[in-house]
C-alpha cells in the first residue's frame, strides 16, 4: 500500500468561463495533517469536492486511496470522512440517532454501529448528552460531533472543511486536540481554513491557494523561507552590551533588524550557538534567544502583496 | 463512463429514516385527523341514506365510496380526490430543498450512496406513509360500513374496493412525485410548496373545467349538423377528454367510477346507437371494468415514473454546496 492517499494531478474545474480550481497538484500522505489555506473563493472547498466525487472535475485526475472518486465514488466515501464547512444535523433527532443514520448509510451492521457510536462519543467527550437533540448543542458541540462520526465511521482519510471557523478559543483548542488524536491514529487528515494562526499549530503542511492555483506548498517553515527570504531567523533579547554591533559579527548572520522587544537576525545556517556566546563573553546578558518561527499570517500577507500586481 | 456500485445502496436507511420522520410529525397528525374524519363524514352520509332504499343493490358497500347526494354533492371519492393531492404535496415538498436548508446535504452525500438512494428513498417513504393513512381510511370505511349496514360486502365488492383503493395510491404518488420535483428545483421550501398547489389548482379545476372548453371551441371545428342541435360534435367531445385527460386528476376520477360502480361501461364517448340492444343497469364483471380502468392505471404509474426520472435529472445536475 503506497504512503500517498490523495493524489491529484492537473485538477482543474470551471464554472462556465471562470475557472474555480486551475490545475493543481496535491500529494497528501497517511498519518499527516495537510492544510489548504487561502481566502474565501480560492478554490479550497471545490477541490475538497472534487476529492469526495461530489463534483466533476473538469479535468486532470484525482486519486483518493487508489480510486477515482467519478467513476467509483462509494469506495471512496466508504473510507473517507468529510466534515463540510457549517455542518448541519437533524436538529429534531439526538446525537445517537443522527450518528446512527451516516453509519446505515455506510452500510455497517446494526450490533457493530452502536458500539461505535458510544466509543466515538466518548473520544469526543460528547456522553453526558449522547441522547439530547442536537438542536441543543452548541457550536462547538456541532462539530466535535462531526469528529465523531468520522471516528465512528472508522475513516482512513478525514476531510474538514472550515472546522474552526465560528468557534471560541477554548473550543478551538478542543477541536484541534481531537484533530491532532485523529492523526495520531494513522488518519489523513486533509483541512482547510482561513484562520491562519489557528491552523499553523497543527498543519505537517500547507499548500497556500490563490485565485484556483496553488500558490505555495510545503511546510510553515520552507514557506516562511520561500516567502520571508532565505535563511534561518531568530529573535534576541539581551541588554549591557552593543547587541546589535555583536550580531552583526557573528559569521553567516546576514540581516539584523530592531523591533519593539530586541533584534531579528536572519542567518545562512543555524547561529544560535555563536550568537550566545558572543554575547555573554562580550559582558552582555541574555535574556531570551529563540528560533523565530514564521508566522503563516506574515507569510500569506508577505505573498499576497508581492502578487497582487502579477496576479 | 460505467459508475461502480449499486444504486440502490442505502435506500433502505433513508427509507426508514424517513417514514420514522413522517409517522412522527405534525403533518402525520393531520393526515390522521382528516382521514378519521373523511372516513367518519362518508360512512355517516350514506348510511342516514341507505336506510331509505328499499331496492336491493348487488354492490350497495361500493356506493359506500362513491356516494353523493343532491343536498351534499361531495361524494366519499371526490373528496379523496382532493384531499390525497394535498396531503401527497404537503409531505413532499420540502423533501431535498429541507436537507439544503439544514446543511445535512453534503454531509449526506458524502457518506457512500448515490444520490438516487437518496431520492428513491424519500420518495418510497412518502408513498409509504400516505399508503398507511388511506389504507387506515380505507379501512375505517369498510369497517363502519360493515357496523352500521350489517351486511358484509361480497368478494367482488372487496376486490373492487382493493383496485380503487391501489388506485389512490398510485395517484398520490403522482402528486408525491410532483411535490418532490418541486422540492429539488426550489430551494425555497414555501416557493416549493406554492408552486405544486399551484399546479395542483391548475391541472384539477383550471384546466379541465375552463382551459379545455375554451381550447377544443377555439382549434377543433364544429359539426354543422351538431351545432343545429345546440351539441359539440363528437371530434370536439373526443378532443375536450382526451385533453382534461392530460390532468391526474381526470385519470384519477375516471379510473375509480369505473372500478367502485360496475355499470361503467365505457369512459369514452359513445352514440345512442351503440346504445341499442344493451341492458340497462348490468353490471360488467371485474375483469372488465379492470380493462377499461387500465389506461388510466397505467397513465398515472407512467406519470409518477416520468416525473420522477425528471426529478433525478434535476437533482444530478444540481452542486453540492449550498
Amino acid at each position: 500500500m503506497t504512503d500517498t492517499v490523495i493524489e491529484a494531478r492537473g485538477l482543474r474545474k470551471d464554472y462556465g468561463a471562470t475557472a474555480a480550481v486551475a490545475g493543481i497538484d496535491l500529494d497528501i500522505k497517511r498519518g499527516e495533517i495537510y492544510g489548504l489555506l487561502g481566502p474565501n473563493g480560492a478554490g479550497k472547498t471545490t477541490t475538497i469536492l472534487m476529492a469526495l466525487g461530489l463534483t466533476e472535475p473538469t479535468g486532470g485526475t484525482v486519486s483518493v486511496l487508489g480510486h477515482d472518486p467519478v467513476r467509483d465514488p462509494l469506495a471512496v466515501k466508504r473510507r473517507v470522512g468529510y466534515l463540510p464547512d457549517a455542518v448541519g444535523f437533524y436538529d429534531n433527532m439526538t446525537a445517537r440517532q443522527n450518528v446512527r443514520y451516516t453509519l446505515r448509510l455506510a452500510g455497517m451492521a446494526r450490533a457493530e454501529t452502536e458500539r461505535r457510536i458510544i466509543d466515538a462519543m466518548a473520544r469526543v467527550r460528547l456522553s453526558d448528552v449522547i441522547d439530547k437533540r442536537v438542536g441543543t448543542y452548541s457550536r462547538g458541540m456541532r462539530q466535535r460531533l462531526g469528529i465523531a462520526e468520522i471516528i465512528a465511521k472508522d475513516a482512513e482519510i478525514a476531510i474538514l472543511d472550515e472546522p474552526t471557523s465560528g468557534l471560541d478559543p477554548q473550543a478551538t483548542f478542543e477541536l484541534l486536540d481531537l484533530i491532532r488524536h485523529l492523526k495520531a491514529e494513522g488518519v489523513a487528515v486533509l483541512l482547510s481554513s482561513h484562520l491562519l494562526d489557528r491552523v499553523q499549530s497543527i498543519c505537517d503542511r500547507v499548500a497556500l491557494f490563490s485565485r484556483g492555483i496553488i500558490a505555495l506548498e510545503g511546510t510553515v517553515r520552507e514557506l516562511g523561507q520561500k516567502v520571508l527570504g532565505a535563511g534561518h531567523a531568530a529573535h534576541v533579547e539581551a541588554s549591557g552590551v552593543d547587541v546589535e554591533a555583536k550580531l552583526r559579527a557573528v559569521p553567516g548572520v546576514q540581516k539584523v533588524e530592531k523591533d519593539e522587544r530586541g533584534w531579528r537576525l536572519i542567518s545562512d545556517h543555524d547561529v544560535m550557538a555563536e550568537v550566545a556566546q558572543t554575547i555573554v563573553q562580550g559582558g552582555g546578558r541574555l535574556q531570551r534567544l529563540a528560533i523565530a518561527e514564521p508566522s503563516l499570517e506574515a507569510i500569506y500577507a508577505r505573498y499576497f502583496e508581492e502578487h497582487r500586481d502579477a496576479a | 463512463m460505467r459508475r461502480e456500485g449499486s444504486p440502490f445502496t442505502g435506500v433502505s436507511a433513508v427509507f426508514m429514516k424517513e417514514y420514522a420522520d413522517h409517522i412522527g410529525s405534525a403533518r402525520m397528525r393531520v393526515l390522521e385527523w382528516l382521514v378519521v374524519l373523511t372516513g367518519i363524514g362518508a360512512v355517516a352520509l350514506s348510511i342516514r341514506d341507505f336506510k331509505g332504499l328499499v331496492e336491493s343493490d348487488r354492490f350497495l358497500f361500493l356506493k359506500l365510496f362513491s356516494y353523493a347526494t343532491e343536498s351534499i354533492p361531495v361524494s366519499f371519492l371526490f373528496f379523496v380526490s382532493f384531499l390525497v393531492p394535498l396531503m401527497a404535496i404537503g409531505l413532499g415538498f420540502d423533501a431535498v430543498n429541507s436537507e439544503f436548508n439544514r446543511r445535512t446535504m453534503s454531509r449526506i452525500l458524502a457518506q457512500p450512496i448515490y444520490r438516487d438512494a437518496l431520492l428513491l428513498g424519500k420518495f418510497l417513504a412518502g408513498l409509504a406513509t400516505l399508503s398507511t393513512g388511506l389504507v387506515a381510511l380505507w379501512l375505517i370505511v369498510i369497517g363502519a360500513g360493515l357496523f352500521t349496514m350489517g351486511v358484509p360486502p361480497s368478494g367482488e365488492e372487496v376486490a373492487r374496493a382493493l383496485a380503487f383503493l391501489v388506485a389512490t395510491i398510485a395517484y398520490a404518488g403522482v402528486w408525491l412525485a410532483v411535490a418532490i420535483l418541486f422540492s429539488v428545483i426550489f430551494r425555497s421550501a414555501a416557493t416549493s410548496a406554492l408552486c405544486a398547489l399551484g399546479l395542483w389548482l391548475f391541472l384539477t379545476l383550471i384546466w379541465p373545467q375552463l382551459l379545455v372548453p375554451m381550447v377544443v371551441q377555439l382549434f377543433v371545428p364544429p359539426d354543422p349538423v351538431a351545432v343545429q342541435f345546440g351539441q359539440p360534435s363528437a371530434a370536439q367531445l373526443e378532443w375536450a377528454m382526451g385533453l382534461s385527460r392530460l390532468s391526474p386528476f381526470t385519470l384519477f376520477s375516471e379510473a375509480a367510477t369505473a372500478v367502485l360502480q360496475p355499470s361503467t361501461f365505457t369512459l369514452g364517448v359513445v352514440f345512442l346507437s351503440q346504445l341499442q340492444g344493451m341492458l340497462r343497469g348490468t353490471a360488467l364483471p371485474l375483469g372488465q371494468s379492470l380493462l377499461i380502468a387500465w389506461p388510466q392505471f397505467t397513465a398515472l404509474i407512467a406519470a409518477v415514473i416520468v416525473l420522477f426520472a425528471m426529478t433525478y435529472v434535476v437533482f444530478q445536475r444540481q452542486e453540492v454546496r449550498a
